[in-house]
């Protein structure tokens, strides 16, 4: 059975657990998580992953500029890459999307839109 | 008789016989014909056959008959039990879909649990209840006050949206904020729509409750833009709000308090038995 290998990149554990605790439904995932940007590129570096998730607003490194570092990165250049923000960030969805991010969702957070979103980026029935 | 009769004789039966086989050769053609066309003569009644004019049936005309009214009754009840499993599809189709939202909103009421209860560091606490309220509540504006005991009134120590300074202090029992913490009684403005915001009357205001025991309140005053209404699982969350965030925050003030005293109590030690 395929496993598909999925990042969270989001300084809130709330979050972060949310999202874990959606996808988990669906078979043959696993999830790494990242605290920030930063961490989040150490993990990309450690091993490689099918989809990412991240937050826009995060300390030390913030959601745009690790889109931007993902998609300059030869391996990553495909990988579908969702951003996380409020429906009134307008503007930072826009830029996550002219940086090469795949899709976004919106807070509050709806398990079946981040399932819906995982299922047709990683290709799944 | 003569040879020349015998001759004349034996060419007169042969042309008999010529004329006899063509009669029988004709005859058959008759008869094709014939049989050709009863059966034309059948096709066209078969066609032309007027409803409501008596034909006498067949043995297998009748039998064909009987099959059919056996065979349309087969189809009748296939159909019943189509229509049958296709109402019982629909009824599992919004029983899944049910059951799906429940899962849902139990995984959030759960993670809310959870997140609460991860730490006993009173600013952490804060952090999770305001984390609980944006990315489950979906709010944008809000305040978590807590009650000082000795003053007797609510104070903001946590706010999202609005400015900490901004927050008015509110006395126990006086106007909506005051009241719930006082009744210990959920707030919400009977039009999510319409309300505008006024830090004195919130469009929600919570009490942070253990047991009966109000320690603070949870004010909100602008919902995400997408958020338009509260959903079921919205107030299921502020219940257990009120319950989980107040038990979470009283043990983390204790537990930093004690800390403190603690930490306190040892620098004096260092400093006797130094």
């Amino acid at each position: 059975m395929l496993e598909y290998q999925v990042l969270i990149v989001e300084d809130s554990p709330t979050m972060r657990q949310l999202i874990s605790f959606a996808l988990k439904r669906l078979r043959g995932i696993r999830i790494t998580e990242a605290n920030d940007g930063v961490d989040g590129l150490k993990k990309l570096s450690a091993e490689k992953f099918d989809l990412i998730f991240t937050d826009i607003n995060m300390p030390i490194m913030d959601g745009l500029k690790l889109v931007s570092l993902i998609r300059n990165d030869a391996d990553y250049k495909d990988t579908p890459i969702v951003v996380i923000t409020t429906e009134g960030a307008q503007e930072d969805r826009e830029r996550a999307l002219a940086l090469g991010a795949s899709d976004y969702i919106t807070k509050p957070i709806q398990p079946n839109r981040i399932l819906d979103v995982a299922r047709t980026l990683l290709n799944i029935a | 008789m003569s040879i020349e009769e015998d001759k004349g004789v034996f060419n007169r039966g042969e042309e008999f016989l010529q004329v006899f086989k063509k009669g029988a050769e004709f005859t058959q053609e008759l008869l094709k014909d014939n049989e050709r066309l009863r059966y034309r003569v059948l096709q066209l009644e078969g066609s032309q056959h007027v409803p409501g004019e008596y034909a006498e049936p067949s043995e297998e005309n009748i039998r064909l008959l009987q099959r059919i009214e056996e065979l349309e009754r087969e189809k009748e009840e296939i159909l019943s039990r189509i229509r049958q499993v296709e109402a019982e599809n629909q009824d599992f189709a919004a029983r899944y879909v049910d059951i799906e939202t429940e899962n849902n909103n139990l995984a959030n009421l759960y993670i809310a649990s959870y997140q609460l209860h991860s730490t006993l560091d009173f600013k952490e606490v804060l952090q999770i209840i305001t984390e609980i309220i944006i990315n489950l509540i979906g709010a944008e504006e809000f305040a978590i006050m807590l009650l000082d005991e000795k003053t007797n009134e609510l104070q903001a120590v946590a706010t999202e949206g609005v400015r900490r300074e901004e927050m008015p202090r509110i006395d126990f029992g006086s106007g909506i904020i005051g009241q719930v913490a006082e009744t210990g009684e959920n707030f919400f403005v009977a039009d999510v729509a319409s309300y505008s915001r006024d830090l004195q009357e919130p469009m929600v205001c919570i009490p942070l409750k253990i047991k009966e025991h109000v320690i603070g309140v949870l004010v909100i005053y602008k919902l995400l833009v997408q958020k338009t209404a509260f959903a079921a699982v919205d107030y299921e969350l502020f219940t257990l709000l009120a319950g989980h965030a107040a038990t979470a925050v009283f043990s983390s003030r204790l537990y930093s308090d004690s800390e403190r005293k603690l930490s306190t109590i040892q620098g004096f030690l260092d400093l006797l038995t130094k």
